[in-house]
Protein backbone atom coordinates (compact mmCIF):
# COMPACT_ATOMS: atom_id res chain seq x y z
CA UNK A 1 0.00 0.00 0.00
CA UNK A 2 2.76 2.50 0.99
CA UNK A 3 4.50 1.68 -2.12
CA UNK A 4 1.77 2.41 -4.35
CA UNK A 5 1.19 5.62 -2.85
CA UNK A 6 4.77 6.03 -3.10
CA UNK A 7 5.18 5.39 -7.23
CA UNK A 8 2.42 7.02 -7.62
CA UNK A 9 3.09 10.26 -5.97
CA UNK A 10 6.94 9.93 -7.06
CA UNK A 11 5.51 9.62 -10.69
CA UNK A 12 3.45 12.44 -10.46
CA UNK A 13 6.50 14.40 -9.22
CA UNK A 14 9.32 13.79 -11.87
CA UNK A 15 6.55 13.72 -14.51
CA UNK A 16 5.06 17.45 -14.03
CA UNK A 17 8.66 18.30 -13.17
CA UNK A 18 9.67 16.74 -16.71
CA UNK A 19 6.33 18.26 -18.27
CA UNK A 20 7.72 21.58 -17.15
CA UNK A 21 11.12 21.30 -18.66
CA UNK A 22 8.85 20.54 -22.42
CA UNK A 23 6.22 22.78 -22.13
CA UNK A 24 6.93 26.60 -23.11
CA UNK A 25 4.33 28.15 -21.45
CA UNK A 26 5.36 29.63 -18.52
CA UNK A 27 1.59 29.97 -16.41
CA UNK A 28 1.09 26.52 -17.57
CA UNK A 29 5.00 25.30 -15.81
CA UNK A 30 3.79 27.23 -12.84
CA UNK A 31 1.03 24.62 -12.65
CA UNK A 32 2.82 21.77 -13.20
CA UNK A 33 4.89 22.97 -10.80
CA UNK A 34 2.34 23.21 -8.12
CA UNK A 35 1.58 19.70 -8.88
CA UNK A 36 5.00 18.42 -8.38
CA UNK A 37 5.49 20.32 -4.93
CA UNK A 38 1.55 19.28 -3.98
CA UNK A 39 2.82 15.36 -4.76
CA UNK A 40 6.23 16.16 -2.62
CA UNK A 41 3.76 16.99 -0.03
CA UNK A 42 2.28 13.83 0.36
CA UNK A 43 5.93 12.21 -0.10
CA UNK A 44 6.72 14.39 3.07
CA UNK A 45 3.49 12.91 4.57
CA UNK A 46 5.03 8.99 3.71
CA UNK A 47 8.01 10.11 5.42
CA UNK A 48 6.39 10.81 9.05
CA UNK A 49 6.69 14.66 8.62
CA UNK A 50 3.05 15.41 8.86
CA UNK A 51 4.43 18.94 9.42
CA UNK A 52 6.67 19.21 6.67
CA UNK A 53 3.93 18.18 4.49
CA UNK A 54 1.73 20.59 5.54
CA UNK A 55 3.98 23.50 5.68
CA UNK A 56 5.04 22.67 1.88
CA UNK A 57 1.59 22.78 0.28
CA UNK A 58 0.58 25.83 2.57
CA UNK A 59 3.66 27.95 1.52
CA UNK A 60 4.97 26.02 -1.42
CA UNK A 61 2.07 24.96 -3.79
CA UNK A 62 0.26 27.87 -2.04
CA UNK A 63 2.08 30.73 -1.55
CA UNK A 64 5.07 30.80 -3.33
CA UNK A 65 3.56 29.66 -6.55
CA UNK A 66 0.88 32.44 -6.41
CA UNK A 67 3.73 34.42 -6.20
CA UNK A 68 5.10 33.52 -8.98
CA UNK A 69 1.54 33.09 -11.33
CA UNK A 70 1.52 36.72 -9.78
CA UNK A 71 4.16 37.55 -11.48
CA UNK A 72 3.54 35.90 -14.45
CA UNK A 73 0.44 38.03 -14.71
CA UNK A 74 2.24 41.20 -14.73
CA UNK A 75 4.63 40.20 -17.49
CA UNK A 76 2.09 39.83 -20.38
CA UNK A 77 4.85 37.72 -22.13
CA UNK A 78 4.21 36.69 -26.06
CA UNK A 79 4.68 32.92 -26.46
CA UNK A 80 8.41 31.57 -26.68
CA UNK A 81 10.10 31.88 -29.82
CA UNK A 82 10.62 28.97 -32.22
CA UNK A 83 13.41 26.69 -30.93
CA UNK A 84 16.38 27.30 -32.50
CA UNK A 85 19.62 25.73 -31.97
CA UNK A 86 18.45 24.08 -28.49
CA UNK A 87 20.01 21.14 -29.81
CA UNK A 88 23.65 21.49 -28.28
CA UNK A 89 21.96 22.56 -25.17
CA UNK A 90 20.01 19.77 -24.48
CA UNK A 91 22.34 17.60 -25.46
CA UNK A 92 25.13 19.17 -23.34
CA UNK A 93 22.30 19.73 -20.33
CA UNK A 94 21.74 16.14 -20.82
CA UNK A 95 25.50 15.13 -20.39
CA UNK A 96 25.74 17.26 -17.70
CA UNK A 97 22.50 15.56 -15.96
CA UNK A 98 23.86 12.48 -16.02
CA UNK A 99 27.38 12.92 -14.74
CA UNK A 100 25.66 14.50 -11.73
CA UNK A 101 23.22 11.42 -11.19
CA UNK A 102 25.84 9.00 -11.14
CA UNK A 103 28.26 11.25 -8.89
CA UNK A 104 24.66 11.62 -6.44
CA UNK A 105 24.07 8.09 -7.05
CA UNK A 106 27.51 7.10 -5.71
CA UNK A 107 27.59 9.47 -3.14
CA UNK A 108 24.58 8.34 -1.79
CA UNK A 109 25.31 4.80 -1.57
CA UNK A 110 28.34 5.06 0.31
CA UNK A 111 26.28 7.32 2.72
CA UNK A 112 23.78 5.25 2.93
CA UNK A 113 25.60 1.82 2.81
CA UNK A 114 28.45 3.66 5.70
CA UNK A 115 25.99 5.43 8.00
CA UNK A 116 24.26 2.24 8.69
CA UNK A 117 20.18 2.89 9.05
CA UNK A 118 19.45 1.87 13.06
CA UNK A 119 16.23 3.74 12.86
CA UNK A 120 13.70 2.86 15.94
CA UNK A 121 11.61 5.58 16.93
CA UNK A 122 10.36 7.62 13.99
CA UNK A 123 10.38 11.69 14.46
CA UNK A 124 7.04 11.10 14.19
CA UNK A 125 5.74 13.61 16.94
CA UNK A 126 5.50 17.34 16.39
CA UNK A 127 6.10 18.25 19.82
CA UNK A 128 9.85 17.02 19.40
CA UNK A 129 9.76 19.54 16.63
CA UNK A 130 8.75 22.36 18.91
CA UNK A 131 11.00 21.95 21.36
CA UNK A 132 14.09 21.57 19.00
CA UNK A 133 12.76 24.77 17.20
CA UNK A 134 13.08 26.92 20.66
CA UNK A 135 15.54 25.37 21.93
CA UNK A 136 18.44 24.09 19.69
CA UNK A 137 17.41 26.65 16.89
CA UNK A 138 16.40 29.41 18.71
CA UNK A 139 18.84 31.70 17.28
CA UNK A 140 18.26 30.18 13.35
CA UNK A 141 14.75 30.21 14.08
CA UNK A 142 14.76 34.08 15.37
CA UNK A 143 16.60 34.92 12.18
CA UNK A 144 14.30 33.58 10.08
CA UNK A 145 12.25 36.19 11.10
CA UNK A 146 14.64 38.94 10.63
CA UNK A 147 15.26 37.40 7.01
CA UNK A 148 11.56 36.94 6.03
CA UNK A 149 11.36 40.80 6.98
CA UNK A 150 14.29 41.82 5.45
CA UNK A 151 12.99 40.07 2.14
CA UNK A 152 9.76 42.13 2.21
CA UNK A 153 11.26 45.46 2.76
CA UNK A 154 13.52 44.08 0.16
CA UNK A 155 11.08 43.58 -1.92
CA UNK A 156 9.00 47.05 -1.18
CA UNK A 157 12.25 48.87 -1.75
CA UNK A 158 13.43 46.75 -5.21
CA UNK A 159 9.99 46.44 -7.18
CA UNK A 160 7.58 49.11 -5.40
CA UNK A 161 6.20 51.85 -7.13
CA UNK A 162 8.23 54.92 -7.18
CA UNK A 163 6.66 58.17 -6.53
CA UNK A 164 8.32 60.08 -9.54
CA UNK A 165 7.74 57.88 -12.20
CA UNK B 1 8.31 -0.09 5.09
CA UNK B 2 9.53 1.97 1.95
CA UNK B 3 13.62 1.92 2.72
CA UNK B 4 15.35 5.54 2.68
CA UNK B 5 17.01 4.73 0.03
CA UNK B 6 14.10 4.61 -2.89
CA UNK B 7 13.74 8.51 -0.97
CA UNK B 8 17.41 9.17 -1.76
CA UNK B 9 16.96 8.31 -5.46
CA UNK B 10 14.02 10.03 -5.99
CA UNK B 11 15.75 13.31 -4.71
CA UNK B 12 18.57 12.78 -7.04
CA UNK B 13 16.51 12.11 -9.98
CA UNK B 14 14.16 15.70 -9.07
CA UNK B 15 17.61 17.28 -8.33
CA UNK B 16 19.13 16.54 -11.70
CA UNK B 17 15.92 17.31 -13.29
CA UNK B 18 15.87 20.63 -11.60
CA UNK B 19 19.27 21.35 -12.85
CA UNK B 20 18.33 19.95 -16.25
CA UNK B 21 15.40 22.69 -16.54
CA UNK B 22 17.59 25.49 -15.22
CA UNK B 23 20.28 24.50 -18.18
CA UNK B 24 17.52 23.90 -20.78
CA UNK B 25 15.23 26.38 -20.38
CA UNK B 26 15.54 30.68 -21.26
CA UNK B 27 13.04 32.82 -19.07
CA UNK B 28 14.40 33.72 -16.05
CA UNK B 29 11.08 32.86 -14.70
CA UNK B 30 11.36 28.93 -15.52
CA UNK B 31 14.51 28.96 -14.52
CA UNK B 32 13.92 30.41 -11.18
CA UNK B 33 11.01 27.39 -10.77
CA UNK B 34 14.25 24.77 -11.54
CA UNK B 35 16.22 26.51 -8.50
CA UNK B 36 12.89 25.59 -6.47
CA UNK B 37 12.58 22.14 -8.08
CA UNK B 38 16.36 21.75 -6.67
CA UNK B 39 15.31 22.94 -3.13
CA UNK B 40 12.58 20.86 -2.82
CA UNK B 41 14.96 18.00 -3.60
CA UNK B 42 17.43 18.90 -0.73
CA UNK B 43 14.03 18.76 1.36
CA UNK B 44 13.15 15.17 0.42
CA UNK B 45 16.61 14.09 1.26
CA UNK B 46 16.32 16.07 4.60
CA UNK B 47 13.32 14.82 5.87
CA UNK B 48 14.46 10.63 4.38
CA UNK B 49 17.52 11.25 6.62
CA UNK B 50 15.56 12.27 9.12
CA UNK B 51 13.02 9.26 9.60
CA UNK B 52 16.32 7.29 9.21
CA UNK B 53 18.25 8.45 12.28
CA UNK B 54 14.67 9.32 13.99
CA UNK B 55 15.59 12.71 14.46
CA UNK B 56 13.73 15.83 14.39
CA UNK B 57 16.43 18.05 13.20
CA UNK B 58 16.03 16.86 9.82
CA UNK B 59 12.27 18.35 9.72
CA UNK B 60 13.76 21.79 11.75
CA UNK B 61 16.04 22.10 8.79
CA UNK B 62 13.65 21.75 6.10
CA UNK B 63 11.14 24.57 8.01
CA UNK B 64 14.35 26.49 7.06
CA UNK B 65 14.72 25.42 4.07
CA UNK B 66 11.16 26.47 3.14
CA UNK B 67 11.15 30.10 4.87
CA UNK B 68 14.38 30.71 3.00
CA UNK B 69 13.06 29.58 -0.50
CA UNK B 70 9.72 32.18 0.63
CA UNK B 71 12.20 35.18 0.98
CA UNK B 72 14.59 34.27 -1.91
CA UNK B 73 11.38 33.61 -4.39
CA UNK B 74 10.12 37.16 -3.05
CA UNK B 75 13.58 38.99 -3.94
CA UNK B 76 14.16 37.23 -7.15
CA UNK B 77 11.25 37.76 -8.14
CA UNK B 78 11.03 41.51 -7.62
CA UNK B 79 14.64 41.15 -9.29
CA UNK B 80 13.08 39.57 -12.55
CA UNK B 81 10.36 42.59 -11.95
CA UNK B 82 13.09 45.13 -12.55
CA UNK B 83 15.09 43.23 -15.11
CA UNK B 84 11.54 43.35 -17.25
CA UNK B 85 10.68 46.82 -16.86
CA UNK B 86 14.06 47.89 -18.11
CA UNK B 87 14.42 45.48 -20.99
CA UNK B 88 10.83 44.69 -21.57
CA UNK B 89 12.36 40.83 -21.71
CA UNK B 90 13.16 38.26 -19.46
CA UNK B 91 14.76 36.08 -22.16
CA UNK B 92 18.28 35.36 -21.20
CA UNK B 93 18.88 35.78 -24.22
CA UNK B 94 18.39 39.14 -24.17
CA UNK B 95 20.78 39.57 -21.23
CA UNK B 96 24.00 39.13 -22.78
CA UNK B 97 26.32 42.52 -21.63
CA UNK B 98 28.20 40.54 -19.72
CA UNK B 99 29.56 38.86 -23.12
CA UNK B 100 32.33 40.32 -24.40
Amino acid sequence: MAWAVFLILSFLCIGSVAAMILSRNQAHNALFLVLSFASLGGLFGLLDAPFAAAVQVLVYAGAIMVLFLFAIMMFNLRQGAPPERRRIRIVLAAGLGAILLAELVIAGRRAVLGGGGAASAPGRDITRLGELLFSDYLYAFEITSVLILAALVGALALAGKREGQ
Amino acid sequence: MIPASAFFILAALLFVLGVLAFFIKKDLLTQFMAVEVMLNAGNLAFLALAKTLGKADGQAIVLFVITVAAAEAVIGLAIIVLVFRQRKSIRTDDLKDLKG
